[in-house]
């Protein structure tokens, strides 16, 4: 009984990450239908950036990680602007292309400048609880607590605020939106500089807990993808829910089955709705897409 | 007959150069490069067939390469089979695992297609990985013989330890592979292919079972995909997960793209450009994978059809240019 709870505290942390990064991709792809699939390797640059305010310039760990998750942000206006919105209008997979040209020539710039060995950002809060049986390291009851202010932030900023609502706005209609004065090129710019900016505290919370390394995000994208899919594009409920179910099997199938295997359970599964759900668990019926 | 020479010589002319090639490359490293881009580029045409006519993005397609090249390592290597027997074998197998597996994944369509598909080969990557007994793991199957030695009646026995024969080979399977798909997109069921990449929905209304053509061009471009792995692993002698990692996908993508898109000359070009562009990029080392990343978002925004695409546009303005030319002349 200990060992599954503590598989499901660790299910829930992993999962509360995953739902971040998932939730910044929901909003890109779902929304503006930019299959980011660079999203995984902003994820990467976000804690490196982190780890070289720490170790470098002596920064302490919260303003290293609000200054990555600006700095992100920025980083996604830029490749929204540079790759993205030149592609906008053409259909197809090209914007997907487009985004693995973004993918290589992150991953690679990144292998260039600092090696493609890990590193490890020192742990700020390196204190244990023990409760109920199951150990938590302060650090991961922060990621989870950290995640959902997050996500209830997000979901106050979207559907109570004015800028919030443009997004949304955007999504439902388009052509729409810019009738009744909204500025499309500013949401765009602006749901990924959210989105990328997320992708960074996400990575920045498990930064101390994970080695960071060039290859920490391509993994992480394409379960991000699986997420998104799995909760329905563009919904921020299925990206949560979705997270917190894909960290789940993770911590529950490499606890009991395999460690080794627990990334095909997690891809299994995304196969297995799939074939019985198209459109994924939330999904509408998509066009042409 | 004549008509037939004058629409097609330059094609014979590459057929004639690709057949005399070994004559003048006499560096080892160059001769492995290029056999490298034949077998590449049978990789590269089978994605085309899938992704190109008939608009399904496939990222599974180093995964089934790596199921051909398993195959006809585990076959030959561990089993002792015969590698005419394993080729066909494993190449089927690839073909079969496409069925099973485009069962479900081709029920989705585009974004979703290509991360169920990206999900696949991931899969297939781990398990190459991690299936100990069979796979060998991380460190692969190091020792895999060389094609066995044909008989040819008349001319003795034809053997495959030497670089040339092993460049003939290749091209053999490249020309075979291009005869099939030549034949097929050209057909009326290759008509359905781009009928169903141009508009799944209208190509459904005007009675085209589009999930029966997709699964076709699917377990077909698997096949090739299989084929293409296992005479990989044969030449290289070792394999290891790599070959079914995404990079491996990756690459087959690049030539594609970078080739031309639903062509069948396109891949070829692509495989063919690339590595021989790589060779030359060699000094740049660190920085070749982030030039590449450049090229790639450059051609998808200004060039979306490729090295075919811009070649067709050019020829296009010529040909223009010389009909205007003619009416000029002729006023």
């Amino acid at each position: 009984m200990e060992l599954f709870l503590q598989q499901v505290f660790n299910g829930i942390m992993l999962g509360s990450t995953y739902a971040i990064v998932a939730l910044g991709l929901t909003m890109v792809f779902g929304i503006l239908h930019v299959p980011n699939f660079a999203h995984g390797q902003m994820y990467m640059l976000g804690a490196y950036v982190c780890f070289f305010l720490i170790t470098m310039f002596g920064f302490s760990y919260w303003p290293a990680l609000a200054v990555s998750a600006v700095a992100l942000a920025l980083g996604g206006v830029i490749l929204e602007v540079l790759v993205f919105k030149p592609v906008r209008n053409a259909g197809g997979i090209t914007p997907f292309i487009a985004a693995l040209g973004a993918l290589i020539i992150l991953e690679n710039a990144v292998v260039v400048l600092w090696g493609p060995a890990g590193h490890r950002i020192p742990n700020p809060y390196p204190g244990i609880i023990d409760a109920f049986g199951i150990t938590m390291s302060t650090q991961r009851l922060l990621v989870i607590g950290v995640a959902f202010l997050l996500i209830v932030l997000l979901q106050i900023f979207i559907k109570k605020t004015t800028l919030g609502s443009t997004i949304e706005a955007v999504a439902q209609n388009k052509e729409g939106a810019t009738l009744v004065g909204i500025n499309v090129n500013l949401v765009s710019a602006m749901t990924f500089a959210i989105s990328t900016g997320l992708a960074a505290i996400a990575a920045c919370l498990v930064a101390p807990i994970f080695m960071i390394s060039p290859s920490m995000g391509s993994l992480v994208g394409m379960k991000a993808f699986v997420i998104v899919i799995l909760g329905g594009l563009g919904s921020i409920p299925g990206a949560i829910v979705g997270g917190i179910i894909l960290g789940l099997i993770e911590a529950i199938g490499g606890g009991y089955l395999s460690a080794a295997y627990k990334d095909v359970f997690g891809f299994g599964a995304l196969v297995l709705i799939l074939a019985i759900r198209p459109t994924g668990l939330f999904g509408k019926e998509i066009k042409g897409r | 007959m004549m008509k037939w020479l004058k629409a097609n010589w330059f094609y014979l002319a590459v057929l004639a150069a690709a057949l005399v090639l070994p004559l003048f490359i006499t560096n080892r490293y160059y001769s492995q490069v290029i056999t490298m881009s034949l077998l590449f580029a049978i990789g590269a045409l089978s994605l085309n067939l899938i992704m190109g006519f008939t608009g399904q993005a496939s990222l599974a397609h180093g995964g089934f390469f790596a199921i051909g090249a398993y195959g006809v390592a585990i076959l030959t290597y561990t089993l002792g089979w015969n590698f005419w027997l394993a080729l066909p074998a494993s190449a089927l197998l690839a073909g079969a695992v496409g069925f099973v597996v485009g069962l479900p994944a081709l029920r989705t369509r585009g974004s979703y297609f290509a991360i169920t598909t990206l999900c696949l080969g991931e899969i297939i990557y781990l398990i190459a990985g991690n299936w100990m007994e069979l796979t060998g793991g991380h460190n692969g199957i190091v020792g895999i013989p060389v094609p066995s030695p044909i008989m040819i009646p008349g001319m003795g026995q034809l053997n495959f330890e030497s670089q040339i024969p092993q460049y003939y080979l290749v091209l053999f399977f490249l020309l075979a592979t291009l005869f099939v798909l030549y034949r097929l997109t050209k057909s009326l069921r290759g008509l359905t292919f781009l009928a169903t990449a141009i508009n799944e929905d209208l190509a459904e209304a005007v009675g085209i079972n589009t999930f029966r053509t997709k699964l076709l061009s699917f377990v077909v471009a698997n096949f090739f995909a299989g084929l293409a792995g296992g005479i990989y692993a044969s030449l290289i002698g070792s394999i290891s997960p790599s070959v079914a990692s995404v990079a491996m996908t990756f690459n087959f993508l690049m030539y594609v793209l970078l080739g031309g898109i639903t062509t069948l000359a396109g891949p070829i070009i692509g495989a063919f450009l690339i590595p021989v562009l790589l060779e030359y990029l060699q000094f740049l080392q660190d920085y070749q994978m982030i030039l590449f990343g450049f090229l790639l978002i450059i051609v998808i925004i200004y060039f979306p059809t490729g090295f075919m695409g811009l070649y067709k546009k050019v020829s296009d303005k010529m040909k223009k240019s010389k009909v205007g030319a003619k009416r000029a002349a002729e006023r």
